[in-house]
């Protein structure tokens, strides 16, 4: 076995924001039912993280997990533990009605940050980022201009994109052309 | 002539001067003029010719309603047709040509049309170029389309050099305009602590005010807007933005605000246009009121303008039309023209009011300083060509006969004022006419509705049909405290500020000038500038039975050219209705639709140009397949490589090759855009009995099982191979393009049909690298790296047998391993992490030389398949195809009660025996026969065609056999093995084939399960 590589093996830009890959990341595709006990404390015991809200990451000592849908999460948690996590979070499961498959290889992330970093989002996600509707612990799945996409966004003002691993180099470049250093839009700060 | 004047000019600063170029010729002007403002300035009142009669134009007007100056701006990359002069800001180095004319502007050969005019009449070309039939399409039209028409489309090999973009925003309340009346109204909202966005279609703010002048709150207007713009810039909950226009209102309060960033400033860097898609709860529109035209004969000839255009151009830019006015109402706010003529030195010869008693204190003050006016009065024909000369002047009341002829170079008509209320009306907002102001306004109590069924446009000042600034001023407060209110913030009544202006006499509704003009008149008086519709025009479609505006609208073409009829649309329409003896509310107006006012293609498209202009999906080894041949092939979002092409090769050699030592030694193959989703649950072995045609819930752990999916219709839309990982786990592989549909397929039945059964789905597609390793030398090429890596999974045909699959290590990856073949040779594909897809590639290929190893693409996938008679949804399927036309009824279970297709296959046409059915074709001469063709039958059908028997779904050379090869489908054909069927193709050829058993290589399936 060799080196796990990332889409876009750590490319970066710098402009209004700048836009980096994050490289790879563990995550698991989790379903069940919410409202099962058991269910909520699996996600505990990977995690270290209560249920996220609707539209939240909920962020544990051990990982974070993210509202998906009503019945989907994203478990986010380190890379090189993922398979071990995956094992022991199947067996907490046991019993439940519930699907957790590793997604860590599926997907391309990225961070922006810096001071234009809501306006280059704003630009290709459909979604309110002005700072009274979009607060740190907030998660939208939504697009990014023509893919699906999702983010949240931290305490330290900095999101975190994820997309599907094929189509990172567009959502790259995307996002770079979305910072062009001359395009700030002057609404939002950071 | 129009001249600059020594002073006035409140938006131009005269210390920057600016150099630009108009039909190549070196003019200068100031910053802050308009590419209108400054043509006059430098006396070029003649702007362009007009579409059909190539007659001579100025401009008409100062703002977005001016119909006439459109102009060709820059060249090459950055050249764009049809801008409008006066929403273009000057800027140094700024090229514009004017358009439709040839040779040149100042001699236009087809002016000949305008001699022709009364061939040219409303709805020529239905009537005129009706026979002979071919001669429209070879002869009328292209004639046509070089004489009219606007600017020249830009060369189809430029690309545009500029970049765009959209951007996303939400607001409580959207006010459109940024004038006195969007100001308060912005005021007013935000007082609430709703969040408001102000968007201002010009670089200034303040509309008109400044310049029709009066005071708000004791000051001059200008002082208050300064005010007002820093207060409202200064709160939080508080947007504003100029130089962004709203051209449209849609549906659910959805609002786009079209941004121009660099058009005056080129050269600054970023984007040139921004998009934004804003959603509002509620929408102030405060977008003003446009002055209309009077038609009269000679309305177009240059110099003849807009009353208070005239005077903007005065005001803010410091220019003058002429030396010699004359001015022509049937309203007070002319007299304001007249009035700012008057101060800037120019002599008003004339005041020409329409009404028998004239108007209220304007007109005192205008006679106060000597100016002559004349109340019942009309102009008859303004004379001249390409300039003003001369105005004849008649009484209103009458035909145009006893003029009198006064010498003038440019004349300023008022024919009244219509509120803007095209943003109001886009979602449906309703009308009221208003007799005493003759014009349509927004009707409060019939509001454009959003979900909740209640209204989410408020219309505010002008834009509501106020005319008075006091009034103005009360109904825009009162609208923005409404929209805050509506958008679910407590009321909050917030003080107008005080407007004060003069007294005005009521206007009086003047169609016609004169009242009575005889035919010779009314074909010179100009209702649609842009599209050259006359007022005769009108009254002909009328008399030829044109009822309905909307069809008098398409007859004439009035208000159908890239003003969308700003200026002609209440003209037009009040001459409709006089002419059908009918009121104006009766014919009502056409519809109002986006934009308000063009807006560029570049900011539609946005960021989504060069290599963003489409998302391209791309596999772990999408680098490495690039850098070693690949010929790319799209595959929905997908490239994939449709073969590996060696130096000095072409494409067909590379797939021969390919194809042969895949047969002989080893290929591989980049699987990896294979759907795969995983099926989990309880209930996942019944759901997925439904889903497929076979069973696939007593598939054995470990092994695999090749699958149909039927749509409820009982066509086959997908396949893929089964895998049953664990008691209630299966993954399930769809073709490449069935990935997301097949999963949103699942989703669906699971959510809206079964949803009490106990299923999860996932799409785990990209979180692998699949590839097949094909071909003689599979396993040895594996068992090679297991060595190397000092052990693995045990690959040998009895531990891991044909149809199945075990999880381990390959070369010290984890890996799973199918033993499946869609080539019919030894095949094992082997899913590993996608994080090491490349990696894993390189060391079979690095393994595999001794071996022969060699990768392929999607043809040779294609010719294998073929050569093994495997059907390929898309090929042998296209929507209409079922199971049983492929002979796949082995895959279609008995035993089940039910599965998605099972009862459509019923139906008797499904059933019908003389459906076509998958064959083998041979070509007798061994060519490859045309894909798709059309196998010939006995006869005719009703329609004289010659009747068909089936057709080709898949066609190739053979390497292998060293011949063409197709299947197909055909009528009977299983009954007709070894008959000979003949295939016209579209190169003129016909191709006879022999039908024959699809399977044309190994097929007793031998050298796949070793």
């Amino acid at each position: 076995m060799s080196d796990p590589v990332s889409a876009l093996n750590g490319a970066r830009f710098d402009g209004i924001a700048s836009v980096e890959e994050a490289g790879l990341c563990g995550m698991i595709t989790l379903r069940g039912d919410f409202a099962s006990a058991g269910f909520a404390a699996a996600v505990n015991s990977i995690t270290g993280a209560a249920l996220p809200e609707v539209g939240r990451i909920a962020e544990g000592t051990e990982g974070a997990a993210a509202w998906m849908s009503t019945d989907e999460l994203l478990l986010m948690v380190p890379y090189a533990e993922v398979e071990a996590r995956l094992a022991a979070l199947n067996e907490a499961l046991k019993g439940e009605h519930a699907l957790a498959v590793n997604a860590s290889d599926a997907r391309a992330v990225f961070r922006i940050s810096g001071d234009g970093a809501r306006e280059t989002l704003a630009k290709v996600a459909p979604v309110d980022l002005s700072a009274e509707a979009f607060q740190p612990g907030d998660f939208r799945r939504s697009r990014m201009a023509q893919v699906a996409g999702a983010f949240w966004l931290n305490g330290e003002g900095t999101f975190t994109v994820v997309c599907f691993r094929s189509v990172g180099e567009y959502v790259f470049k995307l996002l770079s052309a979305s910072a062009h250093p001359q395009s700030a839009v002057g609404i939002y700060k950071a | 002539m129009s001249t600059r004047l020594a002073k006035q000019g409140r938006l131009i600063d005269r210390n920057k001067q600016i150099e630009f170029t108009f039909n190549g010729k070196r003019m200068t002007g100031y910053a802050g003029d308009t590419l209108a403002s400054a043509l006059l300035a430098n006396d070029q009142m003649m702007v362009g010719r007009s579409f059909k009669y190539h007659r001579p134009r100025g401009l008409v007007a100062a703002g977005s309603e001016e119909p006439n100056a459109l102009m060709q701006l820059g060249s090459g990359d950055r050249y764009e047709p049809n801008q409008r002069a006066t929403t273009t800001e000057l800027f140094s180095g700024l090229s514009a040509k004017s358009q439709n004319h040839w040779p040149n502007l100042e001699f236009d050969v087809l002016a000949i049309n305008n001699k022709l005019g009364r061939f040219l009449t409303a709805g020529f070309y239905y009537k005129m170029f009706m026979y002979p039939r071919a001669a429209w399409k070879h002869v009328y039209e292209p004639i046509i389309r070089a004489s009219a028409g606007l600017g020249k489309a830009p060369d189809k090999e430029t690309k545009d050099a500029d970049t765009y973009e959209h951007f996303y925003f939400f607001a409580d309340v959207v006010v459109v305009g940024g004038g006195v009346a969007g100001l308060q109204a912005a005021k007013a909202a935000a007082a609430s602590g709703a969040k408001v966005l102000v968007l201002e279609q010009n670089a200034y703010w303040g509309g008109r005010a400044p310049v029709d002048g009066g005071t708000i709150d004791g000051e001059a207007p200008e002082a208050w807007i300064e005010k007002t713009r820093a207060e409202l810039a200064a709160m939080d909950n508080v947007t504003l933005r100029d130089r962004c226009m709203a051209s449209g209102v849609y549906d659910h309060g959805y609002v786009l605000g079209y941004e121009r960033l660099t058009d005056h400033a080129p050269g600054q860097g970023g984007p040139r246009h921004r998009l934004w898609r804003i959603r509002a709860k509620q929408i102030v529109t405060a977008t003003g009121a446009i002055e209309r035209p009077l038609s009269f004969a000679g309305n177009d000839v240059p110099g003849v303008m807009l009353a208070a255009s005239m005077r903007d151009y005065v005001v803010n830019w410091g220019v003058t039309p002429g030396r010699k006015v004359v001015v022509a109402t049937n309203n007070d706010d002319a007299y304001r023209t007249a009035l700012v003529l008057h101060e800037a030195g120019c002599d008003v010869v004339r005041i020409l009011d329409a009404r028998n008693n004239g108007g209220g204190d304007l007109m005192e003050e205008a006679r106060q300083k000597g100016i002559r006016v004349e109340c019942g009065r009309a102009i008859a024909k303004v004379s001249g060509g390409k300039r003003v000369k001369k105005v004849a002047i008649c009484a209103q009341n009458g035909t145009g006969g006893a003029q009198e002829e006064i010498e003038a170079d440019a004349v300023a008509m008022s024919g009244g004022w219509s509120p803007v209320v095209h943003l109001w009306s886009h979602c449906g907002g309703k009308l009221n006419w208003d007799d005493a102001q003759a014009h349509f306004r927004p009707d409060a109590a019939r509001p454009p509705l959003g979900d909740n069924g209640k209204g989410f446009v408020v219309a505010a000042g002008s834009a509501d049909g106020e005319m008075a600034l006091g009034p103005v001023l009360v109904n825009a407060s009162a609208a923005g405290s409404k929209a805050a209110e509506d958008a679910g913030f407590p009321a909050k009544t917030v003080a107008a500020a005080a407007g004060v202006d003069s007294v005005e006499a009521p206007m009086e509704a003047v169609w016609l000038m004169p009242a009575q003009a005889d035919i010779g008149l009314r074909m010179k008086s100009w209702l649609d500038y842009q599209n050259d519709v006359k007022v005769s025009d009108v009254q002909l479609a009328a008399r030829e039975g044109y009822e309905s505006v909307e069809h008098t609208k398409r007859y004439t073409t009035l208000g159908m050219a890239t003003d969308q009829g700003k200026l002609s649309n209440i003209n037009g329409l009040a001459i409709l209705a006089d002419s059908l003896n009918s009121e104006i509310p009766q014919v009502g107006t056409t519809t109002f639709r986006p934009p308000y006012h063009p807006i560029s293609m570049g900011v539609i498209g946005g960021e989504a140009r060069g290599d963003i202009f489409q998302p391209v999906r791309k596999t772990p080894m999408y680098e490495w397949n690039d850098t070693n041949g690949a010929d790319w092939e799209p595959v929905g979002h997908w490239r994939r490589p449709f073969a590996y092409v060696n130096k000095g090769e072409s494409v067909h050699d590379a797939v021969n090759r390919e194809v042969k030592n895949t047969r002989e030694n080893l290929g591989l193959l980049d699987a990896s855009t294979l759907g795969k989703l995983v099926v989990k649950g309880p209930d996942a072995g019944r759901f997925l009995d439904m889903m497929y045609t076979n069973m696939m819930s007593t598939l054995k752990i470990g092994k695999c099982r090749y699958g149909l999916m039927c749509s409820e219709n009982g066509f086959l839309m997908d396949d893929g191979v089964v895998a049953r990982i664990d008691e209630d786990t299966w993954l399930c592989h769809t073709t490449t393009g069935g990935a997301e549909s097949i999963h949103g397929h699942m989703e669906e039945w699971l959510q809206t049909e079964w949803w009490d059964w106990k299923v999860y789905v996932a799409n785990v597609t990209e979180q692998f690298a699949q590839i097949a390793v094909v071909g003689p030398n599979a396993r040895k090429v594996l068992e090679k790296l297991n060595t190397a890596a000092g052990g693995g999974m045990d690959l040998s045909k009895e531990a891991l047998p044909f149809m199945e699959w075990r999880d381990g290590k390959i070369g010290g990856y984890d890996a799973r391993a199918y033993r499946i073949s869609f080539s019919g040779e030894l095949s094992y594909e082997i899913a590993v992490p996608a994080s090491q897809g490349l990696a894993f590639w390189n060391a079979i290929m690095e393994a595999g030389k001794e071996f022969g190893v060699m990768p392929y693409g999607t043809e040779t996938l294609h010719i294998l398949r073929a050569e093994k008679g495997f059907i390929m949804i898309g090929d042998e399927t296209d929507g209409t195809v079922i199971p049983q036309d492929l002979n796949l009824q082995w895959a279609l279970s008995k035993k089940k009660e039910d599965y998605l297709g099972k009862r459509a296959h019923l139906r008797s046409h499904m059933a019908d025996p003389d459906r076509w059915k998958l064959v083998g074709l041979e070509t007798v001469d061994g060519s490859v026969l045309p894909d798709g063709a059309y196998a010939l039958g006995e006869g005719i059908n009703a329609n004289g065609q010659k009747n068909v028997i089936g057709r080709v779904t898949s066609t190739y050379f053979s390497a292998t056999l060293d011949r063409g090869i197709a299947m197909g489908l055909v009528k009977h054909g299983p009954d007709r093995m070894g008959e000979v069927i003949t295939f016209p193709g579209t190169d003129g050829k016909t191709y006879e084939a022999k039908i024959v058993d699809p399977v044309f290589y190994d097929k007793d399936g031998e050298k796949q399960n070793v």
